[in-house]
C-alpha cells in the first residue's frame, strides 16, 4: 500500500452530537477554570466599560445615541483585543492538547477526530460568547446607569458581530493549530496573524491602496478578505447605516451593493466564522498521527 | 480478538513498524517486549487508530481503520505517559470518560472501588503522584468493561510497591479472562502476566517464545511469592540472602528471584531453615 494508504477513513462511523456536546461542555468547563479566560473577560469589561465613561460625555454633540456612542468606541477596543483572544485560544486548542498527550487520551475513546474538533470549536466559542458579554454587559450596564437609552439595537449587533468575529479569529486559531504540535509555535504564528490581520491589514491596504493606485472596488473587496475589516465595515453600518465616512470604498460599496450591502458584511462574517473552522476540521480529520 | 496483518508504519523516511503480524486469542495475554524505539508503542496505537498505517488491522473482528469508534468501545487503554485533563478532578475525569462511553455514574462507583480510588476522588488529575495516576489510568481503561486491555508499560512509572499492586490487579484481570497486550521492557512483570512474548527491535519481530523461553535465553529468571508465618520475614530473607538468592520484603510476604528452572533449591532453604512457608506463588 502507498503512504497516502496511512491516513485514516471512518467511512461508515457518523458523527454524533452527543459526542461533540459532551466535549463541549468539558472544554467549557475547562475555559471557565482557566486563569487567562477571567484575566481576559475582567480586562476586556473594565476597558469597555472605561471606554463607555469617556464615550459619553461626547454623546451629547453626537448624531449617534448613547448606546450607539459606546458601541462606536467598543469597536476600536473590539477590533484590538477580540482577534487577539479567539486565535490565541484557538491555537493553544489542539496544539496544546497534543503537546501534554490529553488529545491521545480524549482520541483513545470512541470519539472521532471530527466529533473531537467541533466539541473543542463549541465549548470554546462559548466561552468566548461569555468574555463578549462581560465586555458589553459592562459597557451597557454603564452607559444605562448614566441614562443612555437611544441606539440599543446598534449596540447590540455590535456585540453579536464582536462574538462572530472572535468565533473566526478561534477557527483561524484552530486551523494554525492542526500545523503544528508545539503550543509555542502555534501562539507565535497567531500572534503573527493578529498582527497581520490587525494591524498591517489596514495600513498596508491604504499604502497599497496609494502606492499603486488600486481601484476602489479592489479595496472594498480587500477589505472583505480580513475579518477584521469585515467587522468594521459591519459595525460601522450598524450604528450608521453607511460607509460613506470610509471614503472611496465606502462610497463605491454603497453605490455598488446598495441594500443589499448589510447582508454582503452579516454573510461575509458569517462565512469568516465557519470557512477556517471547516478547513481546520477537514485537515485534523485527515491528519495521519497523533 | 486481535488481529495484525503486515503492518507497517512509517514516520517520514523512517520505519518504526515493519511487515509485523500478530493473532492473539480471546483471553490470551501476549507481551510486546523489547528496548525503547523497539515500536512496541506504535503497535498500540494502531490498534487504537490514532495513527495511519498500511497493513490490516482487526480487533474483535473490527478493522480499525474503517471503524475506529466502534474498535475503541471494545478496547480499555493504558498509556505510557500518563496523560489526562491536568484540571479536572478524578472523579470529574472518570465521569467524562464513562459519559463518552455511554456509562452511567454506577460504573464509575466500580471501578473507583476497583483501583482503590476512593479516597482521592476529589483531587485535581495534577495533585495525583504517579502511583495514583496509573491507577486512575486502569480505572478510565477498566470503565467499559472491556474484552480487551492494551497496556503500554503498565508499571513503568511506579515504584516497587506500586508495581506490585498494579500487576497483582492485572493478573486479576488476566484470569477474569479478558485479553491482554502489554508492552514492556521489564522481564519481571512479562514473566508474571502473559502467556506469551513477541520480542522486537528495530520495528521486526525477532522472537517468539513463552515467558520461560525467554528467561533461560536471557538468562533471567523467575520469582517466586513466599507467604510466610507471621514475624519471619526477615529471617527468610536473611536465610535466601546467605544461600546466594536476591530476596526483598513486600507487602504480601517475601519475593525471591530465583533460577527459570531452578525453584526448588530456593523453597528448600527457606524450609530447612525450620521457616514455615504457608503459599507460594510462581511469578513468570
Amino acid at each position: 500500500m502507498t503512504a497516502a494508504g496511512q491516513a485514516l477513513s471512518t467511512a461508515g462511523e457518523r458523527t454524533e452530537m452527543r459526542l461533540v456536546t459532551i466535549v463541549a461542555r468539558k472544554e467549557l468547563r475547562d475555559a471557565t477554570r482557566s486563569k487567562w479566560f477571567w484575566l481576559w473577560a475582567g480586562a476586556f469589561g473594565m476597558l469597555a466599560a472605561v471606554l463607555a465613561n469617556v464615550a459619553l460625555p461626547g454623546s451629547q454633540v453626537s448624531e449617534f445615541g448613547n448606546f450607539g456612542r459606546s458601541a462606536a468606541s467598543l469597536v476600536a477596543l473590539v477590533q484590538l483585543i477580540i482577534p487577539l483572544m479567539g486565535l490565541t485560544l484557538g491555537a493553544q486548542s489542539l496544539a496544546g492538547q497534543r503537546e501534554n498527550g490529553a488529545l491521545r487520551f480524549l482520541l483513545s475513546h470512541p470519539v472521532s477526530r471530527t466529533e473531537a474538533f467541533w466539541g473543542t470549536f463549541a465549548g470554546l466559542a462559548i466561552a468566548l460568547l461569555a468574555t463578549t458579554a462581560a465586555g458589553f454587559g459592562a459597557a451597557g450596564l454603564v452607559t444605562g446607569l448614566q441614562g443612555g437609552g437611544a441606539n440599543v439595537w446598534s449596540f447590540v449587533r455590535i456585540a453579536g458581530l464582536s462574538w462572530v468575529l472572535a468565533v473566526a479569529m478561534l477557527g483561524l486559531g484552530m486551523l494554525i493549530s492542526t500545523f503544528t504540535n508545539r503550543t509555542g509555535a502555534a501562539l507565535g504564528t497567531a500572534v503573527f496573524v493578529w498582527l497581520t490581520l490587525a494591524f498591517l491589514g489596514d495600513i498596508g491596504l491604504m499604502g497599497t491602496a496609494v502606492a499603486t493606485d488600486l481601484p476602489v472596488s479592489a479595496l472594498f473587496f480587500s477589505a472583505l478578505a480580513n475579518p477584521v475589516e469585515t467587522f468594521r465595515l459591519a459595525s460601522l453600518t450598524a450604528f450608521s447605516g453607511s460607509l460613506d465616512v470610509l471614503g472611496p470604498a465606502g462610497t463605491y460599496a454603497v453605490d455598488r451593493l446598495g441594500g443589499s450591502l448589510e447582508t454582503v458584511l452579516l454573510a461575509t462574517s458569517a462565512a469568516w466564522a465557519v470557512f477556517p473552522a471547516a478547513v481546520a476540521s477537514i485537515r485534523f480529520a485527515k491528519s495521519k498521527d497523533l | 480478538m486481535i488481529d495484525i496483518r503486515e503492518l507497517t508504519k512509517r514516520y517520514g523516511r523512517v520505519t518504526v513498524v515493519d511487515d509485523f503480524s500478530l493473532q492473539v486469542a480471546a483471553g490470551e495475554s501476549v507481551a510486546l517486549w523489547g528496548p525503547n524505539g523497539a515500536g512496541k508503542t506504535t503497535v498500540v496505537r494502531c490498534l487504537l487508530g490514532l495513527v495511519g498505517f498500511d497493513g490490516s488491522v482487526e480487533v474483535a473482528g473490527l478493522d480499525v481503520r474503517t471503524h475506529p469508534k466502534a474498535t475503541r468501545q471494545k478496547i480499555g487503554y493504558v498509556a505510557q505517559e500518563l496523560s489526562f485533563y491536568d484540571d479536572l478532578a478524578v472523579l470529574e475525569l472518570l465521569d467524562f470518560s464513562a459519559d463518552l462511553r455511554r456509562l452511567g455514574p454506577e460504573r464509575v462507583d466500580a471501578v473507583i472501588d476497583e483501583v482503590g480510588l476512593g479516597e482521592h476522588t476529589d483531587k485535581r488529575v495534577a495533585a495525583l503522584s504517579g502511583g495514583l495516576k496509573q491507577r486512575l489510568g486502569l480505572a478510565v481503561a477498566l470503565l467499559p468493561d472491556p474484552s480487551v486491555l492494551l497496556l503500554d508499560e503498565p508499571t513503568s512509572n511506579l515504584d516497587a510497591a506500586a508495581r506490585d499492586g498494579a500487576i497483582r490487579l492485572l493478573d486479576r484481570l488476566r484470569r477474569e479472562g479478558r485479553t491482554l497486550l502489554v508492552t514492556s521492557h521489564h522481564m519481571e512483570e512479562v514473566g508474571m502476566l502473559v502467556d506469551r512474548v513477541i520480542g522486537m527491535e528495530e520495528g521486526r519481530i525477532t522472537i517468539e517464545c513463552d515467558p520461560i523461553d525467554l528467561a533461560e535465553r536471557l538468562g533471567i529468571r523467575a520469582w517466586l511469592q513466599l507467604v510466610l508465618t507471621n514475624g519471619s520475614t526477615q529471617a527468610a530473607i536473611e536465610v535466601l540472602g546467605a544461600a546466594g538468592y536476591a530476596a526483598k520484603r513486600n507487602p504480601r510476604g517475601v519475593l525471591v528471584e530465583v533460577p527459570a528452572q531452578g525453584k526448588g533449591r530456593a523453597l528448600a532453604a527457606v524450609h530447612h531453615a525450620g521457616i514455615e512457608i504457608q503459599d507460594v506463588e510462581v511469578w513468570r
